[in-house]
């Protein structure tokens, strides 16, 4: 009998005893705002590798399982390459993905074997400098922190005058009613509203239909047919975002260039939760201008 | 027979469960068990347990953890990946630290220090903390996410309602180092009651919002044992004096943004509180630097070991000029605004650099901004004798370069280069780097870290391989011809943790021909490889004691075939089968793993 990786459990209590233990403190404790439906725990026999449930910050948030493609497929034209445009995207290894969609946040569909090794001279790129590369997803290496700081620094140096340079990235959050956590996007990925758009639906799809198949767990929160059928042909959602001021706006309603440059995070709210946003907007728009001309 | 436990036995760090010496403890613990009946285990643990560090993920269950130790005074997590800090890690992958809170705040009273590792930590276990441990002194929030300044002010006000009943609050070190933080005002900090006085460590510089300036004036004031302060940008640079004034027993200092109008009076404030600053080794922040007002930190050059300049855009004469200065240099982190000709100069002046991280100030415009090449580079090897650690970004390199440098630093331990084409070649011969990467693994015997970067073919592997022998941690991407890179690695590092790669044509193959290396190993992470999912499963059946994780936000994981190739791979040990907390866009590849968790349970039952 190997001992080496017999790791013990020190505690000697039952494994699933304190994890239960664990979960139902929280569950039970009505100081805490739970979104939760059902608590699931790891009854034998009946596992399965997906949780439906997760403790996350004191609130037990549904995890909806099984995205399906279709939401955003039906709302979307056709496919985009959001990333790598232009040049096939050899330079900087990303993999064409024939045609698919990608999440923002997930690098290339993987490298096939078939890549040789080249000897290759500097690949081709834009070359009118000082062009932007084309980004990877977290390449180089940088931390966010650093590169949000490095663009608030490029954006001050910026303001002698010079020419826009593009200063790397931009994240901000987005968040969803509903959705157990939130997701982070780069603004200067993308060039104009359809495109940040049809990424965010991408992303957020596995949020807006609920599959339960073969489990038998239910959820007081799952979306019917219906509400399926509402959101591929209605607005059920509405995209908006708090800007500098802290105001919130409608996304869509200012010039995408005001918009990248105000935006400071994103809430996809209910269409009810948004009545009112608009003539804000627009008010906004005028401010700016004038701000500007002075 | 308990003396047989020292105190130190009993850590747990799980990082290591392959190598000997941690085996052996649970072996010799395992035993001693065996053989002394009427000890009950958890008396000798619980007289000898105090610190539990826990380097991966998910590795023990959280029940397996937290048990009635009422010793425990300390606790750090690191929980997710390191390409994590890279956005290769889908939010909502894991690491929420609120179970572990509710547990600790149960059977660790006496807990005295949390430090957390890019983990979500929320407004609620920040209240939990703040509320539950009477002796609590350090939290440290590395690169962690998921809380507002909310929780800090519940942090800073805790001993609300307990300083009445203890004469002092103790809160010593509050470092949120990199973490994300939602930002709500600069409130919190006027939390802090007048009865702390405790504070040693501050270390706000993640923040963006401005903090109560008066409230921030008299917690230092009233902090006479305060070595580090870092401020954040918006302290504004014209009251960086007053506050030195009231703190000139600082070892550390972050200054907040470094700009301001040009004003006599404010430099020469600037200057004479800098100088009374007698203690003064380590100095970083320096946003928005204004150059004329460097000059002000002259006085304490001399003594300084530590200068983090990488968010100062200042240009090479005045970078130059300050690291000239700086003859006790040991760590240097600067953008590479400091070009080659600062870097010589750095060579001739700072004869005791150990460290130096060099950072990009466009990483995402195609053509060199600035004059830094691999010259500057090879200038520090030569002149800096004892340095040990590099990490250094640039545009072009050459395996010429890289052989002087690594015959230049034998006794380099740790090696980060990014090139920051992907694939880039030698400039100078367009050849592969293999050959410079592998005169590095030859002549650093003693090399611990390396990340490798620029075009690179199978034979880099091998000669990592048959070389890096007590390389640890091994960072790869855009890299290899085939399989063979991998096998080469995962079948010569002897003392492989931890193996980061992506976009690599790396397989099946060498995954499931080195099997048991993998255990022996804290983690694996491959992302944009030619991993296919059924060989995740086949792993996950071969090694019941590894997580095999399969992340994919495509969707629809469960209708794919087998010969599909996975997004995101994540291996890892563990002694408590599948977390609970994954997403739905991750799986587990283990097939059977309630029958797992049950006969642990049985075995340990008592």
């Amino acid at each position: 009998m190997s001992v080496s990786i017999k790791e013990h459990d020190y505690i000697g209590l039952s494994e699933a005893n304190m994890e239960k233990q664990a979960y139902e403190m929280i569950y039970n404790n009505k100081d805490l705002n739970l979104k939760a439906t059902e608590l699931r725990l790891g009854l034998p026999g009946s596992e399965s590798p997906e949780r439906e449930v997760v403790v996350h910050g004191g609130a037990i948030k549904i995890m909806m399982a099984g995205a399906k493609r279709g939401f955003s497929d039906a709302i979307n034209g056709g496919s985009r390459k959001w990333a790598y445009a232009g040049d096939g995207g050899q330079e900087v290894g990303s993999v064409k993905h024939s045609g698919q969609e990608t999440d923002v946040s997930v690098s290339p569909v993987p490298a096939l074997p078939e890549r040789k090794t080249q000897v290759s001279a500097k690949p081709n790129r834009q070359i009118s400098s000082p062009a932007p590369k084309q980004q990877v997803v977290g390449w180089p290496p940088i931390r966010s922190f650093r590169k949000n700081t490095m663009a608030v620094s490029q954006t001050k140096n910026e303001e002698e005058g010079d020419q826009k340079m593009g200063s790397g990235c931009l994240y901000v959050k987005v968040s969803m009613d509903g959705a157990p956590y939130l997701r982070k996007v780069d603004l200067e990925i993308y060039s104009c509203y359809l495109d940040l758009s049809s990424a965010l639906e991408k992303m957020f799809s596995c949020f807006t239909i609920g599959q339960y198949g073969s489990h038998g767990v239910r959820t007081r929160e799952g979306l019917s047919e219906s509400r399926l059928m509402d959101l591929l042909h209605g607005s059920e959602y509405v995209l908006t975002y708090e800007d500098k001021d802290g105001d919130w706006m409608l996304v869509g309603d200012v010039p995408w260039d005001m918009f990248i440059a105000s935006c400071k995070r994103m809430r996809i709210m209910k269409s009810s939760d948004a009545i009112g946003l608009a003539p804000r907007a627009m008010e906004k728009c005028r401010n700016r201008t004038e701000a500007d001309n002075e | 027979m308990l003396q047989v436990f020292e105190a130190r036995l009993f850590e747990l760090v799980t990082g290591e469960i392959g190598s000997e010496l941690v085996a052996g403890r649970i072996v010799m613990a395992i035993s001693f068990r065996e053989e002394v009946l009427e000890h009950s285990w958890y008396a000798i643990e619980w007289w000898c347990q105090r610190r539990i560090f826990i380097g991966n993920c998910y590795v023990v269950s959280l029940a397996m953890k937290i048990r009635r130790f009422p010793e425990v005074r300390s606790v750090e997590l690191k929980w997710k990946p390191h390409f994590a800090d890279f956005n290769l890690v889908p939010d909502g992958w894991g690491g929420y630290f609120y179970p572990w809170i509710c547990e600790m705040a149960r059977v660790y009273p006496l807990l005295e220090e949390i430090k957390l590792k890019r983990m979500v930590v929320t407004d609620e276990c920040l209240e939990l903390i703040s509320k539950s441990f009477k002796n609590f002194k350090v939290l440290v929030l590395s690169s962690c996410e998921g809380f507002s300044t909310d929780g800090l002010a519940a942090i800073a006000a805790n001993c609300r309602h307990c300083c009445m009943l203890f004469a002092s609050w103790n809160l010593r070190e509050l470092d949120l180092r990199e973490s994300e933080v939602e930002d709500l005002s600069g409130h919190w900090l006027s939390h802090f009651p007048d009865s702390c006085t405790s504070l040693q460590s501050l270390n706000m510089s993640c923040l963006a919002s401005e903090v109560n300036f008066s409230a921030l004036q008299r917690l230092i004031a009233r902090s006479p044992n305060l070595k580090t302060l870092r401020l954040n940008r918006a302290v504004p640079l014209e009251k960086l004096s007053t506050l030195l004034h009231r703190a000139p027993q600082l070892v550390e200092l972050g200054t907040g943004a470094y700009s301001a109008e040009i004003r006599p009076n404010v430099y020469s404030n600037l200057a004479e509180a800098f100088s009374r600053c007698k203690e003064l080794m380590g100095l970083s922040g320096f946003w928005d630097v204004v150059p004329s007002y460097l000059p002000a930190i002259y006085s304490v050059c001399s003594r300084l070991t530590s200068l983090n300049l990488s968010y100062a855009t200042i240009q090479s004469p005045d970078v130059t000029k300050i690291v000239t200065q700086c003859p006790n240099l040991q760590s240097l982190s600067v953008l590479d605004y400091i070009e080659d000709a600062g870097l010589h100069a750095l060579s001739l002046s700072c004869k005791d650099l150990r460290e130096l991280r060099v950072f990009p100030s466009d990483p995402f415009v195609a053509d060199a901004n600035v004059s830094l090449t691999e010259q500057g580079l090879v200038a520090v090897s030569e002149g800096c004798l004892k340095l040990q650690s590099v990490l250094y970004f640039c545009r072009q390199m050459s395996n010429a370069a890289l052989t002087t440098i690594a015959k230049n630093r034998p006794n380099l331990n740790c090696f980060r280069l990014c090139i920051l084409e992907p694939r880039a070649p030698d400039y100078l011969t367009l050849e592969p780097l293999d050959n410079g990467f592998g005169a590095i693994v030859d002549h650093c015997k003693q090399l611990q870290r390396l990340s490798l970067s620029g075009l690179l073919t199978d034979l880099v592997f091998e000669y990592i391989g048959n070389r890096a022998k007590k390389l640890e941690m091994l960072s790869i991407a855009f890299a290899g011809d085939s399989d063979m890179g991998l096998h080469h690695v995962l079948s010569g590092c002897d003392s492989l943790r931890k193996l980061e790669i992506r976009d690599c044509p790396f397989g099946d193959k060498a995954l499931l021909d080195n099997v048991s290396k993998l255990e022996t190993m804290r983690s694996l992470w491959m992302s944009s490889c030619s991993v296919s999912l059924g060989a995740c499963k086949r792993l996950s059946q071969k090694m019941p004691r590894l997580n095999v994780e399969v992340i994919d936000e495509q969707g629809d994981l469960d209708s794919r075939s087998d010969n599909s190739p996975v997004e995101k791979l994540y291996v890892y040990r563990t002694v408590a089968g599948p977390r609970l907390d994954m997403p739905s866009f991750i799986r587990n590849m283990d097939q059977n793993p309630t029958c797992r968790r049950y006969s642990l349970e049985k075995l340990f039952s008592e």
